[in-house]
């Protein structure tokens, strides 16, 4: 769906250029489309890229789904097809799927807020206070850390003798779970901290939708004697719906996709309840050696993220054919 | 993607008059009940955002002693010093890690922009046979997470004996389908009578994507290029995988080494932590705009 569109906007924009060229009688050899010229032209200047792409990303997809029909270990060894004894092993595998409920958990803790509170930011930030470069740097400067410098940082932040977070709560009575050491508490502390590292980029993408909303449907609404959430309801959140939808879609996406803070904050522990998808592949692959084994878990897991993309893009297309905004 | 082209269209559009930084719609009142309390909530808010850094920052300004005293507190009770970064850049780790950051990220980013922006303007402008095949993988390949490619790609690295490597590191990483879809798009929007004026006089497709093309796209160009360095330079688990080499890790791999390695010199960590982080944190201070503007132009192809 996403390739038809784009591919059928390239082509009509190239067939009214060469009808451009033909009005203007300029069409000779090298100009004619798909002719040897043109094509010799337009490889020259996408090799490089495909060469790259070809070797970096075409290979590996194509090989790691062989490989995921094989026995291979890092070893060498076992590199026969052995059909689809992987895939039957993984489906049967508590521990597979135990790292996707984790994985599909940390996803709804972690895209709510990052959906809702970087709109609120972004909203909050937007009514022209003072000191705009401070409530962005503030929002945005977490987004610019390496994952290792968060969990270094939360790491501290969580600990029960030494963090902040526990002495507070027991000044205040509150119970003060071991949070990182907790089964109960752990994916909620990742996702905390993921909440707390990555919603400088939505709220950014929010912001700049902000400024987009064009002025005049607010002054055609105060005229109209709107007030201040009359027009949020009725134009800033319509407006802002495309937006909205597009940073659902890459949010999920990019949750699903959770490794670096559990790799440094729990690996995976206490007892599991933090091993994502990709942390069990990468466990399957280059702790435990089994190529073939990881190969097949990394399938199951790309089909589940195109699934979840497509269902997202259907939904997000026919909310937009019925007007009703994403 | 359907659903998306008008946002897209409208971050991507060549570069109008800059609309300004506040966007205070008229009409509405600053100071209302309503004013005063989203002030409250915003402050409240950015205080809890810069807790954790103010907290880190001054555990790496205390002696070790005082970093692990418990209760802890954020004012040291020894008074401030400079010790736990004397020791980290001592121990000359980190700026081995950060010169090799810098490096292959730069690296990357030089090979992410000139490869995509020469193949998009073959997308863009030029007709030849097999590009819709080209288009359409590219653009479906935006959809593969590159976690799901580290078995086959660290596979693939022992046979080119690439493994501890610069070029292993920065190899994979030159594929960013997403910005070559970005990068085509701003393309299409520039009017093509620039270049078949400039093709009347005889000047051949190199000459007008360099003296054309280019210098109409620097601002892209730049948001592409902050976009894909950020991302290559917070890289964690390609570089961690394809390195082993001490001398070889990257800052966000090195630091990953030192917690397992160091594990009770809070101090220290932390004085790790923001030598790691302050290149990035600067660089943001003095091009906060351009940054700003580059991820929230590229933003939605990125990912």
């Amino acid at each position: 769906m996403t390739t038809s569109t784009v591919s059928t906007r390239a082509t009509d924009a190239t067939r009214s250029r060469v009808a451009d060229d033909v009005g203007r009688g300029r069409t000779g050899p090298g100009r004619t489309p798909g002719g040897r010229r043109e094509t010799r032209a337009g490889w020259a200047f996408a090799a490089p890229f495909a060469i790259l792409f070809a070797l970096f990303l075409v290979w590996p997809v194509v090989h790691g789904l062989y490989l995921s029909f094989t026995g291979q270990s890092l070893t060498g060894q076992g590199g026969e097809l052995i059909g689809f004894a992987n895939y039957a092993e993984a489906l049967g595998d508590a521990t597979m799927w135990r790292s996707m409920l984790n994985t599909l958990w940390f996803t709804v803790l972690t895209t709510i807020p990052l959906v809702v509170l970087a709109l609120a930011l972004a909203l909050l930030v937007n009514t022209g206070l003072p000191g705009q470069w401070l409530w962005r740097l503030s929002f945005f400067l977490p987004y610019l850390l390496a994952s290792t410098v968060v969990s270094l940082f939360w790491i501290q932040l969580y600990s029960p003798t030494l963090g902040p977070i526990n002495n507070v709560l027991s000044g205040l009575g509150l119970p003060a779970p071991a949070w990182l050491q907790d089964p109960q508490y752990a994916m909620v502390a990742v996702a905390l901290t993921t909440v707390w590292w990555t919603i400088g980029f939505n709220f950014l993408l929010y912001l700049a939708a902000l400024q987009n909303i064009p002025d005049q449907q607010y002054e055609a609404a105060s005229i109209d004697g709107a007030g201040r959430w009359r027009k949020l309801w009725s134009i800033t959140i319509p407006q802002l719906g495309p937006t909205t939808g597009l940073i659902l879609i890459l949010q999920v996406l990019a949750s699903l996709k959770l490794f670096d803070q559990v790799y440094q904050m729990t690996t995976g522990g206490p007892a599991g309840s933090t091993r994502s998808t990709v942390l069990y592949i990468f466990e399957s692959g280059f702790t435990g050696y089994r190529f073939g084994y990881a190969s097949a878990i990394s399938y199951i897991f790309f089909a589940v993220i195109v699934l979840i993309s497509l269902s997202q893009f259907a939904v997000t297309a026919r909310n937009r054919r019925k007007g009703v905004p994403a | 993607m359907t659903a998306t082209a008008p946002t897209t269209d409208r971050a991507l559009r060549p570069p109008t008059a800059d609309r300004g930084r506040r966007s205070h719609k008229p009409g509405e009142q600053r100071f209302g009940v309503a004013g005063l309390a989203s002030i409250v909530v915003l402050v409240v808010l950015a205080a809890l955002w810069l807790v954790p850094f103010l907290w880190s920052l001054a555990t790496s300004l205390k002696t070790e002693a005082d970093a692990a005293a418990t209760p802890a507190t954020l004012l040291p009770r020894e008074g401030w010093t400079l010790q736990a970064y004397r020791s980290v850049l001592e121990q000359g780790n980190v700026p081995v890690w950060a010169f090799n950051s810098l490096f292959t990220s730069a690296v990357i980013t030089i090979l992410v922009v000139a490869t995509s922006a020469l193949a998009a303007y073959a997308f863009s402008r030029i007709d030849f046979r097999g590009k819709k095949l080209l288009y359409v993988a590219t653009i479906a390949s935006i959809i593969v997470p590159p976690q799901v490619l580290i078995v086959p790609l660290f596979y693939q690295m022992l046979a080119f004996d690439m493994v501890d490597t610069y070029w292993g590191i920065i190899l994979p990483q030159t594929i960013v389908p997403a910005m070559v879809f970005v990068l085509k798009k701003f393309f299409d929007q520039v009017p093509i009578e620039l270049e078949d004026a400039a093709r009347v006089d005889g000047a051949g497709r190199i000459r007008v994507f360099f003296q054309i093309l280019l210098p109409l796209s620097r601002p892209i160009l730049g948001a592409v290029a902050i976009f894909v360095f950020i991302g290559a330079w917070n890289n964690f688990l390609w570089p961690f995988i394809v390195t082993n080499d001490a001398a070889l890790l990257t800052l966000p791999v090195g630091l990953q080494t030192i917690e397992s390695a160091y594990g009770i010199q809070y101090a220290q960590n932390m004085a790790s932590a923001m030598l790691a982080a302050a290149p990035l944190i600067l660089v943001f201070l003095f091009f906060q705009r351009q940054i700003i503007k580059g991820i929230s132009t590229t933003g939605f192809g990125g990912q």
